[in-house]
């Protein structure tokens, strides 16, 4: 495993979350653990996976378009005591095999790892088929199955280090495209999947985000200190399970704000709202993501304007949130 | 192995069937699939599968799947038999917490490879484990998957089908139990999927076709060697050896009444539940 040294920041922000998995990450992993495979549904070259299908071919296993059967491919390889990586859209890898994924990662616990890539709206002009903005929903609603959702490239690199490491089913979420802003800072030393990462401390509000949103958050919380809006901002880059300590250390804001590419319904602030909610007094959560609907397919900064998922937006919302 | 050994192996997981099925009382039990693939379990858990029952997760096992996991019953009463499970496990199962309900879960010291219960899911697990198997070069184990004519309406086999074959994963045996039956009705009629044999061969297997009740015609089937991946087609009959459940489709999940017990107790001539 590499060090977070800023040359590789900047490499990593280069290639994004997806290229930073599939081009590097992937690459350690498959040589360090000899029980590992990577498997994909025919978008080995769209997934960046050249370099891993030609240094390891034995263990790089191509289902054609058949994802499902991905799935069941990937649970037999994981019975047999290996390490499995399954990569495709998110939307695909998801939805499609909804159920697989529930028979052999939750109930069957197999060490499966899921990598969706080109999560949220990431696909613009493609479609809706091709934006997944309810799979953190639908993964965090099987037992044992972890979600994470990295902020930038560094932290999707870590991340693929200790799932590597650690026995059992995951669901790795990337977000945005190449050339992702780093939020990760070199002196900060690494995070652990599990444990969220306060950016920054304040005292009227906490903004929780999950994912690459986390550039136009700081953004918005950067106009929100300009009014003397004091602002916790928080990295919960695992949604399961949820870091509740750190929810609870913020219990005392005035609103708690949840930010993320993806649908207000049982997401991250279906997460967080869940949390706050078993207690009789708990702060306002605001939800930020995507409403209710299926979005008119546009170029993603449309998109994540149409969400209300800009610096701009964000910061409105908020400041009328607290009637200000 | 010999005829007259197989079928005693066969009798005895019908027995058990049966008790279980008495067992479970008001909630029924899949009778018609359990007894449909009872000989196909004595002959591969009597003379053709490798295991030890001392050492359940050995690497050289041949790994049964049980896809078409309804019918789990017979498994059950197949590894009592191979002494993985207990006679108490068989006299409590499908009853209050026991430890064996309708569909088997996963837990290999038990002899479990595989959760059941979701159909279409067992031929793409076993490819899976094929892969990894060959590619740490055990070439002996085998997996034997159990399917259902119904079952493989779902497009998920076929999936698993095409796979094996373009993988070239000849130690995956996919034994379909082509009893004709489904939930609804006649196979053909809920859905059609023609020849089941032309269908397997058009996928690149050489078929096998046996009467699923002719323990000989099983065992020289699973030992048979072909070029291609193997795919066998076992016909049968639903309900096999329970006069009135035979080819009956409301026999899949249906209730045993005492006195239908003591009447098929009777007709085996044989000594039941006591």
């Amino acid at each position: 495993m590499q060090e977070l040294t800023k040359r590789n920041l900047r490499a990593w922000s280069m290639l994004g979350q997806r290229g930073t998995v599939c081009g590097v990450a992937l690459i350690e992993i498959m040589e360090e653990y000899q029980n590992s495979y990577t498997l994909t549904a025919d978008l080995a070259h769209l997934s960046g996976l050249d370099r891993v299908q030609h240094m390891f071919p034995e263990r790089f296993v191509n289902v054609g378009i058949a994802e499902q059967n991905m799935i069941g491919i990937a649970a037999g390889l994981a019975a047999e005591g290996n390490v499995v990586f399954a990569t495709t859209y998110a939307t695909f890898l998801t939805m499609r095999c909804y159920e697989q994924i529930r028979h052999h990662m939750g109930y069957q616990h197999m060490n499966i790892k899921l990598i969706g890539s080109a999560a949220g709206v990431e696909m613009g002009m493609s479609g809706n088929t091709h934006y997944t903005y309810e799979d953190i929903a639908i993964m965090r609603a099987i037992p044992n199955i972890t979600v994470v959702s990295p902020a930038d490239p560094a932290e999707a690199y870590q991340i693929m280090h200790q799932a590597a490491a650690t026995e059992g089913p995951m669901y790795i979420r990337l977000t945005g495209g190449m050339n992702q802003q780093i939020i990760t800072k070199c002196e900060d030393g690494g995070i652990q999947i599990g444990k969220s990462k306060e950016l920054q401390s304040g005292t009227d509000v906490a903004v929780i985000f999950a994912g690459n949103i986390a550039g136009t958050v700081q953004k918005a919380v950067e106009l929100l200190e300009s009014e003397g809006i004091s602002t916790s901002v928080i990295d919960m880059h695992t949604i399961k399970p949820l870091d509740t300590r750190q929810l609870e250390r913020q219990m005392g804001k005035k609103i708690i704000v949840t930010v993320e590419e993806h649908s207000i319904i049982g997401g991250l602030g279906g997460a967080v709202s869940e949390y706050y909610a078993q207690f009789e007094r708990h702060p306002k959560v605001v939800r930020i993501g995507v409403e209710d609907q299926f979005l008119h397919p546009a170029g993603k900064e449309l998109l994540l304007e149409t969400a209300g998922l800009t610096p701009q937006k964000i910061y409105k919302r908020i400041r009328k949130e607290l009637n200000r | 192995m010999q005829r007259e050994e197989l079928e005693k192996i066969a009798q005895t997981i019908r027995e058990d069937i049966l008790t279980m099925a008495l067992h479970s009382g008001t909630k029924g039990a899949h009778i018609g699939g359990g007894m449909s693939c009872a000989d196909i379990l004595a002959v591969l858990y009597g003379s053709i599968m490798k295991y030890d029952v001392s050492d359940p997760e050995w690497d050289g096992r041949d790994r049964f799947i049980m896809s078409k996991a309804h019918s789990a019953i017979a498994l059950y009463a197949a590894l009592r038999y191979a002494g993985f499970l207990s006679e108490k496990e068989i006299n409590d199962a499908l009853q209050g917490r026991a430890y064996l309900y309708k569909h088997p879960r996963m837990d290999i010291s038990h002899g479990f490879e595989f959760s059941g219960g979701s159909l279409g899911q067992g031929l793409a697990l076993a490819a899976g484990s094929a892969v990894a198997l060959e590619r740490r070069n055990n070439k002996d184990a085998k997996f034997y998957v159990l399917i259902g004519d119904g079952e493989c309406d779902e497009g998920s086999i076929w999936e698993a089908a095409s796979f094996i074959c373009h993988y070239h994963l000849k130690n995956v045996v996919p034994i379909i139990d082509l009893n004709h039956l489904q939930n609804d009705g006649n196979t053909e009629d809920v859905m059609d999927l023609g020849n089941m044999a032309d269908r397997w061969r058009s996928m690149g297997y050489d078929v096998i076709e046996v009467n699923g009740h002719d323990v000989m015609e099983l065992q020289a089937a699973f030992l048979q060697e072909t070029e291609k991946p193997k795919a066998i087609i076992a016909h049968t009959i639903k309900g096999k050896g329970v006069s009135f459940a035979e080819n009956n489709v409301d026999w899949h999940i249906s209730y045993l009444t005492k006195e239908m017990y003591e009447q098929v107790i009777g007709e085996w001539n044989c000594a039941g539940d006591k």
